[in-house]
């Protein structure tokens, strides 16, 4: 304050209330620094986070599709992965590889005891009432049907849509859910849908369950779709899954 | 502040639990305690989840908290939580994937919980690393049973289960709306009910006993 001078005594309140004056700028190398090894600590700390969990969350991921797999499939007891090429063909793929190339279908084929094939499964998403509903689901080549399915993952209203688990009656649709293929192998010969409760009338239609009409349709278009993509291309080609 | 005081150093964990409870006292950090208290496992997830990031972060904003320039220190706090919250997600998806999609989200969000940011600037750039992490572990602690609490009454009245284990039998109807986003303002609304009427008892106790005191 003494530097200021004696006229000015009525801007000096003003001066002192600035808070420049009391507290200096931290000098712009300080900052730098602080910066610097405040990144450094932290990218070493993701860093190990990373590779210390790297194996156990690969071994969870690779325990819950096979989980997901053997539930729809219950004669398996070993999983391989493979995709289905744009082309028409397959080809397999390593295990835990999450990389899927674009264009391509991914599916599991499943293996019983003695290391014949025991079912199919591939994965299916459709928009349901809260959220994409996905699930997976068991296909058998001998009656080209649906033999069971499980949820992967949804959102919807817990005591209403997640019915889809659990009502018996619902679940009893897919233990044969016709997947006939047209003649040219080139699509689904009957599209796959949810029809309203109690309204079933064929193998290929889904028995929708009353008040949760929008999850069970999201679960017969799920079918739909992912058959849709992926039996043209696999059914060609099964004599190509045996274990190898 | 002393290390070796050990009242001092109970009341600085305390605070968390009980004096400044983040969820039932400062009502912080809402966005995770209405949307995961749907079962009890979630919200002790969540709460340990938030109270090990809490824990860290503190820490080390404490024992930076000398070459930390105040400019940057708002960019320093967020590097350092969101560091820590990362490694607690990949830990959880190391444990169970199962817990993972069930907290989904809000693992990533704990990053923007206000709970942590506001220790970081209000007490651990402050103190010391030992009493900021005392205090971060009281205000964790704290925090986590604020969501027990939420997600036991939660999935007792919503599902009729208590940690996954069936309570009632099969003739329990479950009262879903619990379970579903209004039930979590119903449940923290009871709650806040029940501590402001504690809150009420406790004064009108006092008051004549401190009229009392003055009498004599």
């Amino acid at each position: 304050m003494s530097d200021q001078p004696s006229s000015d005594k009525k801007v000096i309140p003003i001066a002192v209330a600035a808070p420049d004056a009391a507290v200096p700028e931290s000098p712009t190398g300080a900052m730098i620094r602080t910066l610097g090894l405040v990144s450094a600590i932290c990218g070493l700390i993701i860093v190990g986070a990373y590779q210390g969990t790297y194996d156990a969350v690969a071994a969870n991921k690779r325990i819950a599709t096979e989980r997901a797999v053997f539930k729809v499939i219950p004669a398996a007891k070993s999983i391989a992965e493979f995709v289905a090429q744009p082309g028409g063909g397959i080809a397999k793929v390593g295990a835990g590889d999450s990389a899927v190339p674009p264009g391509t279908v991914k599916f599991f084929a499943a293996y019983d005891e003695s290391g014949k094939l025991a079912g199919i499964a591939a994965e299916g998403g459709a928009k349901g009432y809260a959220d994409t509903v996905r699930i997976m689901f068991g296909y058998q080549p001998d009656c080209q049907c649906v033999v069971g399915i499980g949820v992967v993952s949804m959102r919807e209203t817990p005591g209403i849509g997640d019915k889809i688990i659990t009502d018996k009656d619902f679940l009893a649709n897919f233990t044969a859910l016709d997947l006939k293929l047209k003649d040219d192998l080139s699509t689904l010969a009957h599209e796959v849908k949810a029809v309203k409760h109690g309204s079933k009338t064929s193998a290929w239609q889904v028995d929708a369950i009353s008040g949760a009409t929008i999850t069970s349709r999201a679960v017969g278009k799920a079918i739909n779709d992912a058959a849709q993509a992926l039996l043209p291309r696999l059914v060609p080609n099964l004599d190509k899954l045996k274990p190898s | 502040m002393t290390i070796a005081n050990t009242p001092q150093t109970w009341d600085e964990f305390m605070e968390g639990v009980w004096k400044q409870n983040p969820t039932f006292v400062m009502i912080l950090g809402m966005c995770p305690t209405l949307a995961v208290t749907v079962s009890a496992v979630n919200a002790i997830s969540m709460g340990i989840s938030t109270a090990l990031v809490l824990i860290a972060s503190c820490g080390l904003v404490s024992m930076m908290r000398n070459v930390t320039p105040k400019e940057v220190r708002i960019a320093v706090y967020i590097v350092i939580i969101a560091t820590f919250v990362t490694a607690v997600d990949y830990a959880i998806q190391a444990i169970s994937l199962a817990l993972y999609d069930a907290l989904g989200a809000f693992i990533q969000l704990i990053v923007v919980n206000c709970i942590i940011l506001g220790r970081a600037e209000a007490h651990a750039a402050k103190n010391p690393p030992m009493p900021a992490m005392i205090n971060a572990a009281g205000m964790g602690a704290g925090f986590t049973i604020g969501l027990l609490s939420l997600g036991v009454v939660r999935e007792i009245l919503g599902a009729g289960t208590l940690f996954g284990i069936g309570l009632f039998g099969a003739g329990f109807q479950p009262w879903v709306i619990m379970v579903l986003p209004p039930g979590g303002f119903f449940v923290l609304g009871a709650w806040l009910l029940f501590f402001a009427w504690l809150e009420r008892r406790k004064l009108r106790k006092a008051i004549p006993l401190a009229e009392a005191a003055q009498h004599v």
